[in-house]
């Protein structure tokens, strides 16, 4: 019984230690030190959103404009990144501020007009997407300087540097969520919104900041995806948001709110990275690896809910 | 009452994870009779009436339901057989109509097609002949509680139902209402219709019952004619010893009894009207009044949840200007929702971090929680408070109404308050939890804390208050002091 609970305790890490071990033995290419490293560093754009969407899933809202923001957020470094022209932090900074503005226009609206998160961030997709095009001309925007690029394609002391980008980020929100008051309140507003404003919490405060966080994140993950192909595409981003949402739902991050942790959603993260991976070791077309990425989303929610029934 | 029982059950027991919920229970209800059934929380009412229902197999066990073995557990199939039930949470589908919510899922009987004709004829009929006026073709979601329980009544009457389980059939009612509700049981009752009835309110039991069943853990414990028990006999029998008391001795308070909050001409349009009062330190100033006569609105003015249009608070000497809960917090004052559910607690977290969840910054430097000063708070606290649980991490949604609502309470202590308000602190929590949350209010006096309870039991008001407001539609009717108060002047006032 015990050890029962334990495994569903840890349902989704077990499922990932599965698969890791089935494709170890069907590929041999699988389990080497280049193709893991391949898949943190392919996994880190989605692994930056999906902490950003954690958040704000947690409070029982959802992020869709991720993917744009990603969009915008790329154009508008890559504008301010070409050879010669101004210090590799400009672009940095012009990436990460525009993330936060459009996070915060999110918290904004939804905090200030009560129209459900859904709607709102649909409509912020869709002003993103137009904006990035706009700023580009509609345009791929390329020739970046050697600093921006090295951002997505650099390494230290042998490590990618999205991988350090990963593991320092990832560090902060776990402490964030876990240690500090935001996090606390985070939970509490996701778990009961009216019991935490009675309990004094300032629920729009708190609303602020997970959009905003989840629109700076969007922000560098945007300048990682811009700076990697070397290219500020405004077309980039687009379904980001939802490869994100499900990397923190097979995570464990409940979409009614209140529950959800960052290393669930690392997991998440890296399962949906290593699926993708094994089925292209494994040459298995992507369309097929669409199919088989849905099943396991699907999978993974109902192995959370009969979980949840169990505890209750 | 020689007749063969209308239902019959015998050596009935239904087992969750080896835990025994229902241990050989019996229990017999004739044709005619209304039955209470009580219990503390946890006592297996619920459980058996699930079993009844058809939504649970029991584990052995028999059901005889007009002479004949009950073997279902379809909920479908038992309405049908005429076993009906009224639960304590409405079930009604609010944009549809009267109507059409008492035919909900029999609507086949009338062809193939929707005949909203039919069926409003129908509903009509019945809600004039259960003397319900209420017109049948209204949406639900423009009736009061009191009428949507009464569409529920007459739709149990319309599966010619043979049997009617209402639990806490009161719970949202007036007492004009509860006054109607009992004239169409005992209509019912003379039409041969069964009731068993669960309440945790005695009063009741004894004006409408004529027999009573009594469970204590899983256990069948006696069945009595009503008029064979009085309310302590019963309570003996419930909690399985005699209570002496219901409420703990009071100790005055010695310190300086100065005034914590005083409100002066406080209104808002609709809800109240006017109302002035004082709390002095160490002091219980009981609210009591009907539904809807204004005192969980003035209560939640107050604490900032609402806004008010006009008057003032003062609290400690100093004029306050209320906009947000977290403002009253910060001020001192401390609320205990009537609807623990939706404003007390939040179920997925811990005991620990439900109780810190208002003082969190006072536990944090910076932005960082110091966990290990927070966890010796709350621990502290949950033993204070007599919180029984597994550990302070247990989560809240796992406890007891009794012991979560001990978690909302020591939620507000921790925030040092001078003034708490309660508002139905005992709503829904059983005998001997209810005797903790009043010595707690004690404790809370003692400290020289003021204390605001709001409270629809009349015992209630008389055993804790010092002193007691009486609203009444609104308005302030009555500011009785403890040698003036009896439950009759209260009830005169309220009606006022």
């Amino acid at each position: 019984m015990f050890l029962i609970n334990r495994l569903r305790q840890y349902g989704i890490f077990v499922v990932f230690i599965i698969i890791c071990l089935i494709l170890s033995f069907i590929s041999p290419q699988f389990l080497t030190v280049s193709n893991w490293t391949i898949i943190i560093t392919q996994a880190s754009i989605n692994a930056l959103l999906a902490f950003g969407v954690t958040f704000v899933i947690i409070t029982g809202g959802i992020d869709l404009s991720l993917g744009s923001m990603v969009a915008v957020t790329g154009v508008t470094a890559a504008m301010l990144a070409h050879p010669d022209t101004y210090p590799v932090a400009l672009p940095i900074f012009a990436g990460l501020f525009s993330g936060l503005l459009m996070g915060v226009f999110n918290g904004f609206v939804i905090t200030k007009s009560k129209i459900v998160p859904f709607i709102v961030t649909l409509g912020t997709m869709t002003i993103g997407r137009g904006l990035a095009l706009i700023l580009s001309k509609g345009r791929p925007v390329s020739n970046l300087s050697n600093s921006f690029n090295f951002i997505g394609g650099g390494e230290v002391f042998g490590i990618p540097f999205p991988i350090i980008v990963l593991i320092l980020i990832f560090t902060i929100c776990s402490f964030t969520l876990k240690k500090t008051l935001l996090g606390r309140y985070i939970y509490a507003v996701g778990g009961n919104e009216q019991a935490a404003r009675a309990s004094g919490i300032n629920v729009s405060q708190v609303k602020m900041a997970v959009y905003s966080i989840s629109g700076l994140l969007a922000g560098l993950a945007g300048i990682l995806l811009t700076s990697r192909i070397t290219t500020g595409q405004p077309n980039a981003g687009a379904g980001f948001e939802l490869d994100a949402i499900a990397a923190a739902v097979i995570g464990g991050t409940s979409t009614s709110g209140g529950t959800g942790t960052m290393t669930g959603t690392l997991v998440g993260v890296l399962l949906i990275g290593v699926i993708n991976n094994g089925l292209d070791l494994l040459n298995v077309t992507s369309y097929y690896q669409q199919v088989v990425m849905g099943i396991i989303i699907i999978g993974a929610v109902v192995l959370d809910s009969w979980n949840q029934k169990s505890n209750s | 009452m020689n007749e063969s029982p209308i239902l019959q059950v015998q050596n009935l027991s239904k087992s969750f994870l080896g835990v025994k919920a229902l241990d050989n229970i019996q229990f017999d209800l004739q044709k005619g009779e209304v039955h209470a059934l009580m219990g503390e929380n946890g006592a297996g009412k619920s459980t058996f009436m699930k079993i009844l229902m058809g939504l649970l197999a029991p584990d052995s066990g028999e059901i005889i339901f007009e002479r004949k073995i009950l073997k279902s557990n379809s909920v479908h199939e038992n309405l049908l057989k005429g076993i009906s039930m009224i639960h304590q949470e409405i079930l009604v589908v609010p944009e549809l109509t009267v109507a059409q919510n008492i035919f909900l899922g029999r609507e086949a009987n009338y062809r193939n097609w929707l005949n909203d004709k039919i069926i409003n004829q129908n509903a009509q009929e019945l809600l004039d002949l259960i003397g319900v006026k209420i017109n049948a073709q209204t949406k639900i979601k423009n009736l009061s509680i009191a009428q949507m329980q009464m569409v529920e009544i007459a739709k149990a009457v319309s599966t010619n139902a043979k049997i009617i389980i209402m639990d806490e059939p009161t719970s949202a009612l007036s007492d004009l209402e509860v006054g109607m509700l009992f004239k169409i049981i005992n209509d019912l009752k003379t039409k041969g219709v069964a009731i068993i009835y669960i309440s945790h309110k005695m009063d009741e039991i004894f004006k409408i019952t004529d027999r009573i069943t009594v469970f204590r853990d899983g256990k069948y414990i006696d069945t009595k004619y009503t008029n064979e028990l009085d309310k302590n006999a019963l309570i003996a029998l419930m909690v399985g010893r005699e209570i002496g008391n219901l409420f703990p001795e009071k100790v005055n308070y010695k310190g300086e009894k100065k005034a914590i909050i005083s409100i002066k001409n406080f209104s808002k349009k609709g809800k109240f009207e006017n109302i002035n009062f004082e709390v002095h330190a160490g002091e219980v100033l009981g609210i009591a009044g009907l539904m809807g006569a204004g005192r969980t609105e003035i209560a939640r003015a107050i604490y900032g949840l609402d806004k008010y249009d006009s008057g003032e608070i003062t609290l400690k000497g100093n004029k306050i200007n209320i906009n947000s809960p977290k403002e009253a917090i910060e001020k001192g004052i401390g609320y205990v929702s009537e609807d623990r559910k939706a404003l007390g607690f939040i179920p997925a977290m811990s005991i620990n971090q439900n109780i810190s969840l208002s003082s969190l910054a006072n536990y944090s430097k910076a932005w960082f929680v110091n966990s290990t000063n927070e966890q010796e708070a709350t621990t502290q606290l949950s033993n204070d408070l007599k919180i029984k649980s597994t550990g302070i991490n247990q989560k809240v949604m796992n406890l007891s109404g009794g012991n979560q609502q001990k978690v909302v309470i020591g939620k507000v202590l921790l925030t040092s308050p001078c003034l708490v308000i309660l508002d139905e602190p005992t709503c829904g929590i059983d005998i001997g939890a209810k005797f903790e949350i009043y010595k707690l209010i004690n404790q809370l006096t003692d400290r020289g804390i003021a204390v605001i309870m709001i409270s629809s039991e009349l015992l209630e008001i008389l055993g804790m208050s010092d002193r007691v407001l009486v609203l009444s539609k609104g308005k302030q009717t009555a500011l009785l002091t403890k040698k003036e108060v009896t439950q009759e002047k209260i009830m005169q006032y309220a009606v006022e």
